[in-house]
């Protein structure tokens, strides 16, 4: 007997798209995130292309720039004489083959330029990224708890400093203060003058050397990352306090915590199990906005303490007019941005599938 | 004796322009398995004085006076001991059951929570009495519903519910704010009933604040009239309804829809507005906005006129003395 | 209009609450003796800012109180003088971004349909983007100069504002009194400008104010890497980067880094207490 297929393709894409189940969901975000992504791409060709600003002059010397000749080779080899919109589609074309172009400063392949350059920012983002978000979130609960009693002032005070320092003069000053003056620090780079990397696994020195039981270089990589990623944390927790702060305040003076008042629980019980739960949906949020600021963060940071990371690479890049690198960063850096909204939405589902409703 | 007396309860609260009082030497009780409703416009001082008795009342607010409940004074009491009044002794029901129930909670966890804290009883007890409280305020499938959310119920249910959630611990007072002013008028009559039921059944006392004509008329043995922070009549419902002597009151049960007497020709209302809190006139609070003032009414806040039995008003001039009759 | 009014005393009353807060107060006065040396800089300054008349690199003394910098240079004097490139410029940041921003939001919130979906997107995508890299190439495309850092930066700020506004108007258009007006005759444009304007312009405002302070910081920020101020020009940001370069002398990239701590958190100051003294509008409009 023959079985009727139950859902036609049509059907079924249908189903896969529309659908409110999770997996329609994930389906409908992702193809969202893509098309993000091929916008920034999009937007940041056409900017590049539309500001003044040439390039070849910026790659080459003076005295090759006045050769027309090694100006044809150049503009030839790079693509550049080619009409516009095709340099876009070319772009996309080699991109879905996972090839970013050629950059026109290191003269290398911009994603092996990346893969060198990313995981040292890497580095000091993760350690940045927990650092802020476990003192953010503490120090902001605290600071709603006790509401306009002396931890919240000084908190309150802390947390409004942090988000006012410039991040380039945060960085020098505890480079004066902790290398210069007291010593607790190493100095700028991941590992000392001289130092052995461990072979390259992951590209970050502190698992690499842990990978390969060595215990030396874990510790000296860890202290020299140490620094560069809490300068780095530092508007991010201050963020972070600020907006955990109001989220809680703005709960508790939510209906159904006057409930939970009137049922005379306990305070503890009632931060725990009625204010938190809706405040991380809120903070999560600003997750997003708090690591777009360690990315902006890291290109100040990382020039100050010499860290041969992402940051250094989309300076170098955006002086020399590097189209391709600096493509190229902005590709990575929307992309784990777009990847981290993600997350985020997912995460929201988990923590709340009632989430129609509370909105 | 009465379960709940309360004398000169004044309550201050903390505006952006400074302290300003909300309720002012407001005097009344409540027996054992009365109810008593307490009306008003928005801004006499209702809420804050249901808040007063459980300690609730917002940031840098504070009370002075006397609340003195099943024999002994809670208005002087620790921050623990309120703790250990709310939702075991004296329990609150609020107006809008759209956002006084945690959306993200399960119905068990909200209804055993306070029952486990107070009483220290097992989740599996908890759970019991959980079903048996869903049942008595008649919600349909009550297994289901300890699973369930609040988002999944309609208004009516979750107003069911959150009269359960005050319940579970056997309080010997209910204060219900506004508790069917969010509800449709359909389900408003089932929400009265049960309360209606609870008292004869349990002998719950009840403190109803509404501005219902239709809740103060089938639901209340008592009312008190408050005008900014103030009383300024109070009686037997049926003294208040047909026979009110107060200016204000008269005008305000006139103003209301729906009134008890036969209908009249047009919607009446008060000219004027209640004062806003800080701004209060001087002397009698209403004196603005009544027909029947006198020097003494602008001048000094008016004493207590007994009319008989436990009907009273605040007036000086108590206008309507000789008739006896009642609203036009 | 007399909509319009309710809402006006709704705000004057609570912007009479300020003043309260004494952290607005502080952050006004800081912002009060930076204007102040702006403007007075020519009798406040000891030396001239270029003057290359001292001793190179002198730490803090009672002539020279911030010491001198690399170039035989009065560090204090390039301080007071730094108020008039890193004030105004700061200002002339935010007013660009929220000016280009909101217009965006205003025609997509206004529009709505495919318009409003397309310039969502079109937000979207500059919110995903890495601003400071963009900000850094154009910067040095339209060549490093202060002026153009200006521009760089208001490419990648305007998206926040174009959100606040655009989530403004369509609650806006949600109010009663918006309909009320138009079933009153007016026509779609008086009401956006002559009934909206009012309540827009204030979270505007706030958001703007909130701003500034990041403004500065971008702006320094490219300076510090030599895409904006160009030597010889006193600007806060440089100078840090020359204190950077010689970070044994602690005094040359101390100070001028200070000036824009204050500087910053005085901004702070203000837009928090304006923020919560307008409070839940703002607060709920930039989250929507």
């Amino acid at each position: 007997m023959e079985m009727e297929p139950v859902l036609d393709s049509k059907v079924a894409k249908k189903r896969l798209l529309s659908g409110t189940g999770f997996v329609p969901f994930i389906v409908r975000r992702l193809l969202t995130s893509v098309l993000l992504v091929l916008g920034v791409t999009l937007i940041s060709f056409t900017i590049t292309q539309l500001v003044p600003g040439d390039p070849v002059a910026a790659n080459l010397g003076q005295s090759a720039y006045s050769d027309p000749e090694i100006v044809a080779a150049f503009e030839k080899e790079f693509g550049l004489d080619q009409p516009v919109p095709i340099q876009y589609f070319k772009y996309l074309g080699n991109l879905l083959q996972g090839d970013l172009g050629i950059s026109l400063s290191s003269k290398r392949p911009v994603i092996e330029d990346l893969r060198e350059y990313f995981p040292a920012t890497f580095e000091i983002a993760i350690v940045a990224v927990f650092l802020s978000f476990f003192v953010g979130l503490l120090l902001g609960i605290i600071s709603a708890v006790t509401r306009d009693r002396l931890p919240d002032q000084i908190i309150r005070v802390f947390s409004l400093t942090g988000v006012s320092m410039p991040a380039f003069w945060t960085a020098l000053t505890a480079f004066y203060i902790f290398f210069f003056v007291l010593g607790w620090a190493p100095g700028t780079g991941r590992l000392e003058p001289g130092g052995e990397p461990p072979p390259k696994v992951t590209g970050l020195f502190t698992i690499d050397a842990l990978i390969v039981g060595d215990f030396a270089t874990f510790k000296q990589a860890f202290a020299y990352l140490l620094l560069p990623a809490m300068v780095l944390a530092i508007y991010a927790i201050g963020v972070l306090t600020r907006f955990t702060r109001a989220s809680i305040l703005e709960i508790l003076g939510n209906d159904y915590v006057k409930s939970a008042r009137a049922k005379g629980l306990p305070e503890y019980l009632i931060i725990r199990r009625h204010v938190l739960r809706p405040a991380l949906l809120s903070i999560i949020t600003v997750a997003g906005v708090a690591f777009a600021s360690l990315l902006a963060g890291s290109v100040l940071v990382e020039n100050v303490f010499s860290w041969p990371g992402l940051g250094q690479y989309a300076y170098r890049a955006a002086v020399g007019l590097d189209l391709p690198g600096i493509m190229g960063v902005s590709m990575v850096v929307a992309t784990v941005y777009i990847l981290m909204n993600l997350i985020v939405d997912i995460l929201y589902r988990v923590i709340d599938p009632q989430m129609k409703e509370t909105e | 004796m009465d379960l709940l007396t309360v004398k000169d309860l004044t309550v201050t609260l903390a505006t952006g322009s400074g302290d300003a009082q909300a309720v002012r030497n407001l005097s009344f009780t409540v027996g054992l398995g009365e109810i008593l409703g307490i009306a008003g416009e928005s801004g006499s001082g209702k809420t804050m004085t249901a808040l007063s008795l459980l300690g609730l009342l917002p940031y840098k607010g504070r009370a002075t006076g006397s609340i003195n409940f099943n024999g002994r004074e809670i208005l002087t009491s620790t921050k623990r001991e309120y703790r250990d009044l709310r939702g075991r002794e004296i329990a609150m029901i609020f107006q809008d059951p759209m956002t006084s129930l945690h959306p993200m909670l399960t119905i068990e966890v909200q209804l055993t929570e306070h029952l486990i804290h107070h009483r220290k009883v097992s989740k599996e007890a908890a759970r019991r009495s959980a079903l048996e409280l869903l049942s008595i305020v008649k919600i349909p499938d009550p297994a289901a519903a300890l699973t369930a959310h609040p988002t999944q119920f309609s208004g009516g249910m979750r107003q069911r519910i959150a009269i359960a959630i005050a319940l579970a611990c056997e309080p010997k007072l209910l204060i219900a704010d506004e508790p069917t002013t969010a509800l449709d008028v359909t389900v408003q009559a089932g929400i009265l009933k049960l309360l209606h039921q609870l008292r004869k059944d349990k002998n719950l006392s009840v403190m109803v604040i509404t501005h219902d004509l239709g809740v103060l008329s089938s639901l209340t043995d008592r009312i008190m009239i408050m005008y900014a922070g103030s009383e300024v009549e109070s009686g037997p419902t049926s003294d208040i309804l047909q026979r009110s002597h107060h200016p204000y009151t008269k005008g305000l049960i006139a103003a209301l829809p729906g009134k008890v007497k036969a209908a009249s020709k047009n919607l009446t209302s008060i000219e004027g507005m209640p004062p806003e809190l800080g701004n209060f006139p001087s002397g009698c609070a209403f004196h603005p906005r009544c027909s029947f003032t006198i020097d003494a009414c602008k001048k000094e806040l008016p004493k207590k006129v007994e009319i008989n039995g436990e009907h009273r008003i605040f007036c000086p001039v108590n206008p309507f003395s000789k008739s006896g009759k009642g609203i036009e | 209009m007399i909509f319009n009014s309710t809402k006006n005393k709704e705000m004057s009353k609570k912007s009479e609450s300020i003043w309260r807060q004494p952290l607005a107060v502080v952050g006004v006065g800081i912002i009060l003796i930076w204007t102040l040396l702006a403007v007075f800089a020519p009798w406040i300054a000891p030396f001239e800012p270029n003057a290359q008349d001292a001793d190179k690199f002198l730490p803090p003394s009672s002539t020279h109180w911030m010491g001198t910098d690399e170039l035989n240079r009065d560090i204090w004097s390039r301080v007071v003088y730094g108020t008039r490139v890193s004030l105004p410029y700061s200002i002339l940041l935010v007013v660009l971004s929220a000016l280009l921003g909101s217009i965006i939001g205003a025609i997509s919130g206004y529009a709505g349909g495919k318009i409003d979906s397309f310039l969502m997107r079109v937000t979207d995508i500059f919110f995903a983007f890495p601003g400071i890299v963009l900000a850094m190439a154009v910067a040095a495309a339209l060549g490093p100069q202060i002026r153009n850092a200006v521009i760089a930066i208001t490419i990648v700020a305007w998206p926040i504002y174009a959100r606040l506004v655009r989530g403004l108007i369509l609650n806006a258009k949600q109010n009663d009194y918006v309909t009320a007006s138009a079933l009153l005759g007016s026509s779609s444009m008086r009401t956006l400008f002559v009934d909206l304007r009012p309540n827009l312009s204030g979270p505007i405002f706030v958001l703007a104010s909130l701003e500034v302070g990041n403004a500065l910081l971008l702006l320094s920020g490219l300076s510090f890497l030599g895409l904006g101020a160009q030597p010889p020009t006193a600007e806060w940001g440089a100078m840090v980067s020359m204190g950077a370069i010689n970070f044994d002398r602690w005094w040359v990239g101390l100070f001028p880094g200070l000036a824009i701590l204050t500087a910053v958190l005085a901004f702070n100051f203000i837009g928090d207490s304006l923020r919560d003294a307008l409070d839940p509008r703002t607060a709920k409009a930039l989250r929507d």
